[in-house]
């Protein structure tokens, strides 16, 4: 009866060993890994004793087993018992024995031993506890349930959006909001920028006077005007330049300016730390497509999926992957058999389709242009129309961006079929387009206003700005970004319930062609991470003009939430073409860094370049935002001062860049050298089993001549080697005439 | 040294805190789930086993196409009738929990594919891994050429000396450096 679970005997049921096999030492060498972790047993002395079979060389076997194991007593103890893979009753015995060891030692190692688990008792604890915490684990556990991992990082990337708003809200919320609160109660006196009487530092009120219709308050809520300009919501506000506490001066602008840098920074840490996992598995398999075949055969299966129509979909769809994979290796043969002539046709047309999609960019870049400028034009010169029309000038450049993101994709799956790449690099193409335009759309959007805002009717501007239309221009800035944070809410709560719910009702009470073709809703990961990347950088850049951005970004991502949930569990079916969970995992956090980057360029513009506004804001006494910083720095003490600018200076600059090139080509070399060293040890690994295959023939060879020859023969059946896999490939009996002498087999 | 009756004691479930990754909660969840499958009767005997088929019926394994192998390869029954006890299935759900380590879910993987036992995935038990995972029926297979392929590319990509077939640690090997393995290898009740 077999003892160790990890040897199983053959279907007939005997339990199987084959001397000299037994005696190799790759197969001791597994024998001792499994084995050593029992130390005393009389059981394991007996299993062994059957396995090293009848011959002499049981008492060898056991000999070399002893010394073995006493030489590996210290590591495997250090193992905690339930990462052994063995039965319940093994382990318990395993457990049971340790203790009685444990009490033979002293009573140092004892204690130590004790509090080695309690710790990790209370390890366990914490962390269930803290898992318990998260946010909507019933809901993901649900979905995974149903739609498997791929669709699960999506919500889980909604997820961490969530957590990621709200804690640059707290950021923002305590450094800037909260002393001006509390200065009232905790005796703190605010010294506010008031108007010094030039032209640069008259600001109207824009709040509504006399009757005030109710369309115009809806009007004001959803453009960020009238009643809400003069709010917390907003850069103009926060006109308090110095708040004096009883021990302390607190410095409001220099605040402003380091919670926006500490905002931008803590968010790149967390996005890094994040997608550290998943970077480092996707280096390690980048070259080219390896083990890709593996990683879906023997990871493909998604265990945790519970719903039969999901299985039956997953199965599916794991062979439409397979198809195309296989596909496209028979298209990468294809491809690498191209005649010169093909390559130049291919060449050629892609140029001409790249010109083509450049110039829909750019046309679409130049339609939010013109759609800027007008609008502003048309909020300043205050045409009233009716309400409607109105809303739409005021929307307009959200309305062109949104209309322009949903015609590009469409456009750009359209074109790559005819630039014949491979499928995944297809994929991947497209999606890189789509994220440019939609994360430039932004870019182009504030460059417009930007141009507005620095045109005077007399070049040079007077006060830096056009503060005739814009006294207050980063108000106006932080109004566009509330505009498009919540047309960005309303169109994906206008899709979801205008679009996908009929597309469902029609599919499926309805039996026309129209309803087949069209089909059921599927789950586009890809595009639905856009929506949300997207809306993520306006925050980003939105939240120095309106500090209250991130708490609605917030509270938009926690609806966005369920609404989706809804949508996918009512409407959509699990997608054709699976999207992995781990390189999504990269792909998300990815695109989201470039959306941060992409977020930096304006903020930094703003704060470094453009003159802020002389009749708003905490910045007044500044000619730009940024001037905070050295004039703070120049009122110093003189050491930190020093100290400061040394870091600031060229040389600590260069220096640090150089070392920072060379520790890179250091550790790029070393990956390098180990690369080359991996491929070694597989070509010797390959070598040494085909060397001990060729001995084995010889030596069954040799055998069955002198078998012939002596007619003692008892055939022993093989035993399975869950280590050594050459033992399988041998039907014939080997056996032992006579024990073998001691160099041959020795270790 | 069994569970007894529909109440667990506080010292088995601190030993079983210990020897399993599970944690209280789950342990809990568990035992509460078992006891639904046992009949009136059974449920107060200690040490009892279920059969293979209303394990079967848990709606964690009904869809799932490894689920007979599964059973196999947790039971510690005599019979090899892949029928559990609770303290098998109790290695089941710890062998696929979120916090057991990487080496025992390979591992297990490793057995759960060794469709013939023997110790080694040869082509025999690729091809079987492969049509469980597309499906049964024939006009969900691949077709022969397509399955040589496959085969030939599983075998390229993990297969480091050469001998035609996959031993555990070519294939832990393998699984170490798949980034979607911990992740999709987890039952959670």
């Amino acid at each position: 009866m077999e003892v160790d679970s990890v040897f199983y005997t053959d279907r007939s049921g005997r339990v199987t060993s084959n001397p000299l096999l037994d005696q190799l030492p790759s197969y001791q060498s597994l024998l001792y890994r499994r084995k050593s972790s029992l130390t005393a047993g009389s059981k394991r002395r007996g299993s062994s004793r059957s396995r090293l079979g009848s011959s002499g060389s049981g008492k060898w076997g056991i000999s070399t087993f002893k010394r073995r194991e006493e030489k590996l007593k210290s590591p495997t103890e250090q193992r905690p018992i339930r990462e052994l893979a063995k039965t319940m009753a093994e382990k318990r015995r395993h457990n049971t024995q340790r203790l009685e060891e444990a009490r033979e030692l002293s009573s140092w190692s004892h204690m130590r031993r004790s509090t080695r688990r309690h710790l990790r008792r209370l390890k366990d604890d914490v962390e269930e506890w803290l898992n318990s915490l998260k946010l909507w684990r019933g809901d993901i556990h649900l979905i995974e349930g149903m739609f498997g991992t791929g669709i699960l990082s999506y919500f889980s990337f909604l997820r961490f959006l969530v957590m990621l708003n709200l804690v640059i809200f707290l950021l923002m919320f305590s450094f800037v909001m909260l002393p001006i609160i509390i200065a009232p109660s905790a005796s703190g006196n605010i010294t506010y920028n008031i108007h010094d009487g030039s032209e640069c530092s008259v600001y109207p009120s824009s709040a509504r006077r006399g009757l005030v219709i109710f369309h115009e308050h809806i009007t004001d809520l959803l453009s960020g005007g009238g009643f809400l300009e003069q709010t917390y919501l907003f850069y103009g506000y926060y006109r308090a330049d110095k708040i004096h506490f009883p021990n302390i001066t607190y410095n409001l602008p220099l605040a402003y300016l380091l919670a926006t840098l500490a905002y931008l920074f803590l968010s790149l840490i967390w996005i890094v730390k994040r997608s550290a996992t998943g970077f480092k598995q996707n280096l390690v398999q980048d070259e080219d497509r390896f083990q890709s075949f593996c990683n879906k055969i023997f990871a493909g299966w998604d265990f945790c999926i519970t719903n039969a129509n999901a299985s039956k979909l997953k199965r599916s769809s794991l062979l439409y992957e397979l198809k195309t994979d296989l596909e496209e290796e028979r298209i990468k043969q294809k491809i690498a058999d191209r005649t010169r002539k093909d390559k130049c046709r291919i060449y050629v047309i892609r140029l001409i389709l790249n010109l083509f999609v450049i110039a829909v960019l750019a046309g679409c870049f130049y339609s939010i242009y013109v759609a800027t400028i007008f609008s502003q034009e048309a909020q300043m010169n205050n045409i009233k129309v009716n309400f409607i029309v109105d809303l739409i000038y005021e929307y307009l450049p959200s309305i062109v961006i949104t209309l322009a993101n949903f015609i590009t994709p469409l456009l750009f799956s359209i074109i790559i079929n005819y630039e014949d790449y491979s499928p995944a690099f297809e994929i991947r193409f497209t999606l890189m387009r789509c994220v440019f335009m939609r994360l430039t759309s932004i870019g182009v959007l504030l460059f417009s206003l930007w141009s507005q805002i620095t045109k005077c009717e007399e070049e040079p501007c007077s006060c830096g700005y056009n503060h005739v239309l814009y006294s207050c221009w980063e108000t106006r800035v932080g109004q566009e970004m509330y505009k498009l944070t919540i047309f960005d809410f309303i169109i994906i709560v206008a899709v979801t319930v205008f679009v996908e719910f009929p597309r469902k009702l029609i599919v499926k009470h309805c039996d026309c062609g129209l309803a087949k073709w069209w089909g059921q809703q599927e789950f586009a990961i890809p595009q639905n991470v856009l929506e949300i990347v997207y809306g993520q950088t306006i925050c980003w850049i939105g939240t120095f003009y309106s500090p209250m951005l991130p708490a609605i970004c917030t509270i938009k991502y926690f609806f966005i939430f369920y609404i989706k949930k809804v949508s996918l569990i009512n409407n959509c079916r699990p997608a054709s073409r699976p999207f992995r969970a781990s390189s999504s995992n990269f792909f998300f956090l990815g695109v989201l860094l470039i959306g941060l980057a992409l977020a930096c360029l304006p903020v930094t513009v703003s704060v470094a370049q453009i003159n802020c506004s002389q009749a708003c804001g905490p910045f007044v006494h500044y000619n730009t935002s940024w001037e905070v910083l050295p004039t703070t720095v120049s009122q110093l003490p003189d050491g930190a001062r020093t100290l400061l600018f040394a870091l600031s200076s060229e040389a600590f600059a260069v220096s640090f860049f150089v070392v920072t090139c060379l520790a890179m080509f250091y550790v790029i070399a070393l990956a390098g050298a180990h690369k080359r060293v991996i491929n070694q040890l597989r070509e010797q690994l390959a070598m040494e089993g085909r060397d001990k295959r060729f001995l084995i023939q010889k030596l069954c060879q040799a055998q069955k001549v002198s078998a012939i020859r002596s007619p003692v023969s008892r055939s022993q059946p093989r035993s399975p080697s869950y280590h050594t896999s050459f033992s399988n490939n041998f039907d014939e009996g080997v056996f032992l005439a006579h024990p073998p002498p001691d160099s041959s087999t020795h270790v | 040294m069994g569970t007894t009756a529909s109440q667990l004691g506080k010292d088995l479930l601190s030993e079983y805190q210990e020897l399993t990754f599970l944690t209280k909660q789950e342990i809990l969840l568990a035992h509460k789930r078992f006891t639904e499958l046992l009949t009136k009767d059974e449920k107060d005997r200690p040490n009892i086993r279920i059969s293979m088929g209303r394990i079967l019926a848990l709606p964690e394994l009904k869809s799932n196409p490894f689920r007979k192998r599964i059973c196999h390869v947790f039971s510690t029954s005599e019979h090899k009738d892949g029928s559990l006890t609770f303290e098998d299935f109790l290695d089941l759900l710890s062998a696929f929990s979120d916090s057991a380590t990487l080496e025992i879910k390979s591992h297990y993987a490793f057995r759960i594919f060794d469709f013939d036992d023997d110790g080694t995935l040869d082509c025999g038990d690729l091809e079987k891994l492969v049509n469980c995972l597309t499906g049964e029926t024939d006009d969900t297979r691949l077709t022969t050429e397509e399955m040589r392929q496959l085969i030939g590319n599983i075998l390229e990509e993990s297969d480091i000396d050469k001998d035609g077939t996959v031993n555990l640690s070519e294939f832990q090997h393998v699984i170490s450096r798949s980034p979607d393995f911990v992740s999709s290898f987890k039952i959670v009740l």
